[in-house]
């Protein structure tokens, strides 16, 4: 193990002579350099000699320790060996820190507009996509040999296909949950018939396509942005660019294409799942028939209210599909960005989704109600 | 304190049926700049992972200092790591933090050293890889592939190594700049006195830099001595390595 710095002083011809030994290396230095550097700080202030002759090995940290502890320049009398004068010496260069800048730029307007600058940004850019893509899909008229429909098909396999699963898990778990809450308060009534009303409008309407958009989001959206954003850490989209392949066609356009595609099939296989878990919830706790149910769902619930969970499902895969992609084009070339695109897309995706299922309740509130 | 830097002692490597080295023993001493050479898929950078412990040899032991790199007990191994500093070859620097933080990042770890003398010491291993004080709170995406090996270097150089690994450090650079940083390198290392271990396939990078050199071809090391002792032994792989070196001398 090496010797660790040291230090000892001795008086001669009514001065202090201080000499160090040992090696004076960041290894070994005592686990708090500070308390040496209290110590060496009062010794220079004592205007004391400095004998450097014993020290071993002099690295930069001993060697800052020792130029900050003589107050960033040399000691009146020091006897320093030439190799460890050249390790101070770089130590010597190192510019005093700068007074500490004035924070400027937290008052709360700053931040607000800031914000708002942020998200006016943010939209420019999600209409500036999506007009994009409304000129790709009419120069595709144009040009159908160009569809780019291996990633179409890719992607309507690994959002949709792969996604059957676990939206048929939740929506009958859903299904079975809102059936069994509800029949507990219609039993109160008498009013048992009436719970395929409640699951039919509520599932079919509402909550079918919304729990389709979450899963959606969380699963293929999030993917989409980390996709895109690795592409663009490493390159490829410039790769793609140079090649003179269009990254809204290519990479944008199929990705949206495919989930305006699959995010209705899904609604319509979550909500059959939703119906279902209501159905069987329903048969065992209010003894209601398996045929008077299937009997009575297409008089509760009007066909009008299929078509607006469909048109739901469309809008909202569009949705998500575009913000996926918009967020990923933001990701700057560092994995902290990575991160917080990916998140900022599944958050913003969800939230916008639930706006617009509140835009649609309002613009269809006179459609598809039972007489 | 006379053993060998990096004692490599009868080092098999398997990936499934592959076998990439076949008992290859090596010993580097203090002060020592070993440069590595093989053709490619000859296993030099897999030699040069199991030398740092990020890979463990199917057979055989690697010792730094004297201590298995793998050694069972964390603190060992910890203080094993903390004693030299790798430079990779695209410079691996953390893309989410500045120049500054990252050089600043091993020496934080030590959590014993305070903020001012950390900040200073960055600024120091700045100016030791000639790099300007106002280039700190630039992100890796805004350097150049130079600046990147630079700021790299210094992370490397932070805890002030007593063995500096490099993976093809000249790689991606051009010949001129190429030539600083090997200047470079060989200016810190007669200053600071590490130890190099370095893997490389560019020829005036090793004559520049190595005063040692091994070679390996065919799963085995072929040659290891200095480099006019290397190029004087009679294998395939070596002649044709060094042709273009040989023919200059000969004309």
């Amino acid at each position: 193990m090496l010797p660790p710095a040291a230090i000892s002083c001795e008086a001669r011809d009514g001065r202090q002579i201080v000499r160090l030994s040992g090696h004076w290396t960041l290894a070994a230095l005592p686990p708090s350099p500070a308390a040496l550097e209290a110590q060496l700080r009062g010794l220079a202030d004592a205007a004391a000699s400095w004998d450097l002759s014993q020290v071993g090995r002099l690295d930069s940290a001993g060697a800052l320790l020792l130029w900050r502890a003589w107050g960033r320049r040399w000691p009146a009398a020091a006897e320093i060996p030439e190799a460890h004068r050249r390790v101070l010496m770089r130590a010597e260069s190192v510019p005093a820190p700068p007074p500490a800048r004035a924070g400027g730029g937290r008052h709360p307007l700053l931040a607000a507009g800031r914000l708002a600058l942020l998200a006016g940004g943010h939209l420019r850019d999600l209409v500036a996509l999506a007009g994009q893509l409304v000129l790709d899909l009419l120069w595709l008229f144009a040009n159908p040999r160009q569809a780019p429909l291996r990633e179409f098909s890719a992607t309507l396999y690994k959002s949709g296909a792969m996604a059957l699963p676990v939206t048929a898990l939740v929506g009958f778990l859903i299904g079975v949950v809102v059936s069994y809450l509800s029949s507990l308060q219609l039993s109160l009534f008498g009013a048992e018939a009436f719970i395929v009303n409640i699951l039919g409008m509520s599932i079919i309407r509402e909550l079918g396509p919304v729990l389709v958009a979450v899963l959606v989001a969380g699963r293929s959206g999030s993917a989409m942005t980390a996709q895109i954003g690795v592409m663009r850490v490493t390159e490829e989209i410039d790769a793609l660019a140079t090649m003179g392949v269009s990254r809204s066609l290519r990479l944008v356009l199929p990705k949206v294409a495919a989930l305006a595609l699959a995010m209705p099939l899904l609604v319509v296989w979550c909500s059959a799942a939703g119906v279902f878990g209501g159905l069987v919830a329903a048969n065992l706790q209010l003894d209601l028939s398996w045929g008077f149910f299937i009997e009575a769902l297409p008089r509760a619930v009007p066909l009008p209210n299929l078509w607006i969970g469909l048109a739901k499902g469309f809008v909202f895969g569009l949705l998500i599909g575009l913000v996926a992609c918009h967020f990923g084009l933001r990701v700057k070339p560092n994995t902290e960005s990575l991160s917080t695109m990916t998140t900022s897309a599944v958050v913003s995706s969800i939230t916008i989704v639930i706006l617009a299922d509140a835009v649609f309740a309002i613009l269809t509130r006179n459609v598809g109600l039972p007489l | 304190m006379n053993e060998p830097v990096i004692d490599v002692r009868g080092v098999w490597t398997r990936f499934g049926e592959t076998v990439v080295h076949e008992d290859i023993s090596l010993a580097v001493e203090r002060g020592e700049m070993l440069g590595l050479v093989g053709g490619s898929g000859s296993g030099k950078t897999t030699l040069l992972r199991e030398v740092v412990g990020l890979l463990r040899p199917s057979r055989g032991e690697v010792r730094l200092f004297g201590r298995p790199i793998l050694d069972p007990d964390p603190d060992v191994r910890r203080e094993v790591r903390r004693r030299f500093g790798m430079l990779f070859q695209q410079g691996a620097l953390f893309s989410a933090l500045s120049v500054f933080d990252n050089i600043a990042f091993p020496l934080r770890e030590l959590k014993r050293l305070d903020e001012p003398l950390i900040r200073d010491l960055v600024l120091m291993k700045m100016a030791m890889v000639e790099l300007a004080p106002e280039m700190a709170g630039l992100m890796p995406a805004e350097l150049s592939g130079g600046m990147v090996k630079r700021v790299a270097l210094a992370r490397a150089l932070a805890l002030e190594p007593e063995l500096l690994v490099l993976d093809e450090p000249t790689a991606g650079l051009d010949p001129d700049r190429s030539e600083n940083f090997v200047k470079l390198i060989r200016t810190l290392q007669r200053e600071l006195d590490f130890t190099v271990i370095m893997v490389t396939h560019d020829l005036a990078t090793l004559a520049g830099l190595a005063s040692r050199v091994a070679a390996l071809s065919e799963r085995r090391l072929v040659a290891h001595g200095t480099l006019e002792e290397v190029m004087a032994v009679d294998h395939p792989f070596v002649r044709s390595f060094f042709a273009s070196l040989r023919r200059p001398a000969g004309a």
